[in-house]
């Protein structure tokens, strides 16, 4: 499929409606107040998926704007791991928490899940917080 | 030492209040420039930054390291830093470069440079730079609702009173946290209940913010912090990389997000390493964009009290915001806490960034009164609003938000507070009452709403929190007990975090959920007649003031209609000579004429009267002469010098404007002149026929202009401007000077108490 582009295909919900696909598989049109209403729409249907979040990062590219994509290519890496699990990751990337070993095992657990972009941003963490000492028992 | 009375009103004024500092290097305070602030360099090799602003990549801190690494574009870095600051400086405010060419250099320098390049601006370069290089078209607002109770119906109708004037986005936050996520379903069914696609958002701290923005309680975030020291972070509790990550995950649940910075924030934990404020904040929003994120909320925010203590405050937040556009990205430019107790001071800080409009020319403008506003009080209130608009209307200016009627405010304030009170019912929350609803549908603060058990509260938020509950519960309890269009808001907001359309930079949801922003919505501002203005039918909503007077309904009100000759009380009698009384009033050719209506009539009728009950007191007896054939005040009053016994003349124009002369001087130069006049207090025109007769009786008196204070003449300009065109248009340059008469002279009431005397009767 061709590289999105900002000029032609955003809003996507106005220009490529058909692309956009909840993690659960629906389409867009699926999720109405009568499917709400008898319980076949949840929370897990009103969220983004990883092919969005890939669409987004190329509109985000085509418009000048490098880093943003950067940010929601790691975003779609994310969007398989459970709430819980992110904010797990996320607590542990603060400052004095985790230990070298344990920042690289948390690499190596979102390398095996297929978020390879988010273990190399991981790892490059774990190495600055080494040699500026942000690590436990670092303070 | 004896004090001058002039400084000690000058000691009390509000602007003194405020607190100052001398600038200070060694300790962070200064605004705009340090002399620790480093030299711009930068050295690539291998198409990565080895060396950047006088440091080796060995030294860098994990800051400096993460925009060395992320924040910069490499690849015309080289040609970008080559540029001269000033080359830079002029090509931001040169209407002939447009943004796209500015940006291909401004996003491949160095901090230090950045630093240099806006250190060239001054205050109206400043904001001319931000007037191009804003990333969304269309300027917008964002508004605070809170209160100090929590109170969610409060909450609601706040929430939608900011909704319908126009704010696009809504924060919130708590007094007790635990409430928090009914703060945050308050303000988010307040405002979609009003119009959906408003963004709400409930500032707490990191994770519970996170957590709440995941069940889709908040439709963004932004109080996401950075900070420009490493110590700084670590005071923080976060590191880089952490809110890389923070940003990374917000847009995995397909929420929007900003971070927020500001100048001033280092300094006051102390940890400044000498730099200046703003290029502190510099370093802040490289941060932001080497992690990002779409945009940043900054212009000192809390920290405003440092930045404006020393000299260049304003000009560098107005820096600060601006190098965010320089970069990029979408900026919420402060204005939104209170820092000065000058009306005069805190207007000035808003007018930067409001005249030249940012994505969000306030990142907070409290919908409630100052004192309800939990994050200490914003720079504008609800109590402001009127003033606010007025300056839109004054200056033709876009500030993002809109008048509305009470009568609609009243009606979405109860509305609002309804859904919600339907919601808590649905949900089993503890009640909201009638009572409730019609006291946050009416309020004025958190004062008028009577209370609520906290504790039964705070236990209900956490309950349904922690069972999972979310904004999915919100859409099928609107639905059930029958606010449907609300409910349907409600689950369009949920829907645009599946396509993330408003990730994009500067998005915002306008009416019919359709998303403007700097993509698809892009600022293309290249000088006059360009980019944004502010015309058609948003110009005629924001020029609405209810109070104006409609000059047509004026004229129709004074009359045109009322020619009858029997009407006015006073005629023609025969051509005036010398002497006609001791005093004589001389009246221009419009006063008293056909052309003018009911209500001026009456007035000028008054003020006539009220001159010969003057002059009469004085025992001096007086003439009405009406000219004819010029409409000049000065030649008119000397026109009736010349027909007065005394050589004293009083000239009056139809406007009510008065001049006294004698004939034994040249026409311009009167012996008093009341401009300031007219229709203020009729007594006034009595003190000038006495001082008439004060002048004929060789006394001189205090002049009549000197014992009025001048001013509010504004009311009646609409009357003088009509009265004008009527003088020229009532001159018969052929007609001589006629003797006007009463026609029933009982109705001219003469209280002739002082020194009676005979009166001269007419020829």
């Amino acid at each position: 499929m061709k590289t999105l582009r900002a000029k032609e295909d955003y809003p996507l919900a106005d220009k490529r409606p058909e692309l956009i696909l909840t993690p659960t598989g629906k389409s867009l049109p699926e999720i109405n107040m009568e499917k709400v209403m008898t319980g076949e729409v949840s929370v897990e249907d009103c969220r983004i998926s990883s092919g969005t979040l890939e669409y987004q990062a190329q509109i985000a590219e085509s418009a000048g704007h490098p880093q943003m994509a950067a940010n929601f290519r790691r975003a779609a890496e994310l969007t398989v791991f459970a709430d819980e699990r992110v904010l797990e990751i996320y607590e542990a990337l603060r400052p004095f928490r985790s230990s070298h070993e344990e920042l690289m095992q948390i690499a190596q657990e979102l390398e095996d899940k297929g978020a390879v972009l988010n273990a190399t941003f991981v790892r490059q963490a774990a190495k600055i917080y080494r040699k500026r000492n942000k690590l436990k028992g670092d303070k | 030492m004896k004090r001058s009375k002039r400084f000690e009103k000058l000691d009390r004024s509000p602007v003194n209040q405020d607190s100052f500092f001398v600038e200070w290097a060694e300790g962070g305070l200064s605004a705009l420039r340090s002399p620790y602030d480093p030299d711009a360099s930068l050295v690539l090799r291998h198409g990565r930054i080895e060396a950047m602003d006088g440091k080796e990549r060995e030294e860098f801190d994990s800051l400096e390291a993460y925009i060395a690494d992320f924040g910069i574009n490499i690849e015309s870095a080289e040609e970008a830093m080559a540029l001269s600051p000033g080359q830079i400086a002029r090509m931001i405010v040169d209407i002939n470069v447009s943004r796209q060419e500015v940006l291909r250099v401004t996003t491949a320098i160095t901090p230090a440079k950045m630093l240099q390049v806006v250190q060239c601006l001054n205050a109206v370069e400043m904001m001319m730079g931000q007037m191009k290089m804003r990333a969304r078209r269309r300027p917008a607002n964002q508004a605070i609702v809170t209160n100090v109770k929590d109170n969610p119906a409060l909450l609601a109708a706040d929430a939608a009173e900011a909704t319908l004037r126009g704010f696009a986005e809504v924060e919130t936050t708590c007094a007790v946290s635990r409430y928090a996520p009914f703060n945050a379903l308050a303000i988010l069914i307040g405002s979609q209940a009003c119009r959906g696609g408003v963004l709400t958002q409930c500032s707490m701290e990191e994770s519970l913010e996170i957590k709440m923005g995941m069940r889709g309680l908040t439709s963004y975030a932004e109080t996401v912090s950075l900070y420009g020291t490493e110590a700084a972070m670590d005071d923080g509790d976060d590191t880089i990389w952490s809110k890389a990550f923070l940003a990374s995950v917000y847009a995995s649940r397909g929420m929007k997000m900003r971070f927020t910075s500001g100048t001033g924030s280092e300094v006051l934990l102390g940890h400044s390493n000498k730099k200046s404020m703003l290029y502190l904040e510099i370093l802040c929003v490289y941060l932001a964009r080497a992690c990002g994120a779409q945009g940043v909320q900054n212009g000192s925010i809390s920290c405003i009290g440092i930045t404006t203590a020393v000299p260049e405050g304003f000009l560098a937040i107005a820096a600060e915001n601006l190098v965010v556009s320089l970069l990029g990205m979408e900026v919420a430019s402060g204005n939104d806490q209170a820092f000065s107790h000058s009306d005069l001071r805190r207007t000035a800080k808003l007018l930067m960034q409001m005249m030249p409009g940012t994505d969000f020319i306030t990142s907070g403008y409290s919908a409630t009164p100052n004192f309800d506003d939990l994050f200490a009080g914003s720079n504008t209130d609800c109590d402001d609003y009127d003033d606010y608009y007025m300056m839109q209307r004054d200056m033709q200016i876009d500030g993002g938000i809109e008048p509305v009627a009470e009568a609609d405010a009243i009606r979405v304030r109860h509305e609002s507070a309804r859904a919600c009170q339907a919601v808590f019912r649905e949900l089993g929350f503890p009640l909201i009452s009638d009572a409730e609803v019609d006291a946050a549908t009416f309020a004025y603060s958190n004062e008028e709403m009577p209370p609520r058990n906290i504790s039964a509260d705070l236990v209900a938020a956490q309950e349904f929190f922690h069972r999972g509950g979310g904004a999915i519960d919100l859409v099928r309890a609107l639905h059930t007990q029958g606010f449907a269009k609300a409910g349907e808001n409600l689950l369009r907001m949920l829907k645009q975090r599946i396509c993330g359309d408003y990730l994009q930079v500067a998005a915002i949801i306008d009416n019919d959920f359709s998303i403007r922003g700097g993509i698809n919505d892009p600022n293309d501002y290249v000088g006059p007649g360009s980019g944004y203005r502010l015309e058609g039918q948003r110009w005629e909503k924001l020029k609405q003031k209810d109070s104006a007077l409609v000059p047509q309904k004026i004229l129709e009100k004074q009359g045109g209609g009322e020619k009858k000759s029997g009407f006015y009380k006073w005629s023609e009698v025969r051509p005036a000579n010398f002497p006609e009384a001791d005093i004589v009033i001389g009246l221009s050719p419009a006063f008293l004429s056909e052309a003018t209506g009911v209500e001026i009539c009456s007035a000028q009728e008054l003020m006539l009267q009220q001159i010969i009950q003057g002059i009469a007191v004085s025992g001096m007896s007086s003439a009405v002469v009406k000219v004819f054939h010029v409409d000049n005040l000065a030649e008119i009053a000397l026109l009736a010098a010349s027909f007065s016994a005394s050589g004293i003349g009083i000239g009056v124009q139809s406007k009510g404007l008065v001049r006294i002369n004698s004939n034994a001087r040249p026409a311009e130069d009167s012996l008093e002149v009341a401009f300031n006049l007219p229709f203020s207090k009729a007594e006034v025109y009595k003190e000038i026929g006495i001082n008439a007769a004060d002048y004929a009786q060789n006394r001189i008196p205090t002049p009549v202009a000197q014992q009025i204070r001048a001013g509010g003449l504004t009311n009646y300009q609409l009357q003088m401007i009509k009265l004008s065109a009527q003088e020229s248009g009532s001159l018969e340059r052929r007609k001589k000077p006629f003797l006007m008469e009463m026609n029933n002279r009982s109705l001219l009431k003469v209280d002739a108490t002082a020194h009676p005397k005979p009166e001269r009767e007419a020829d």
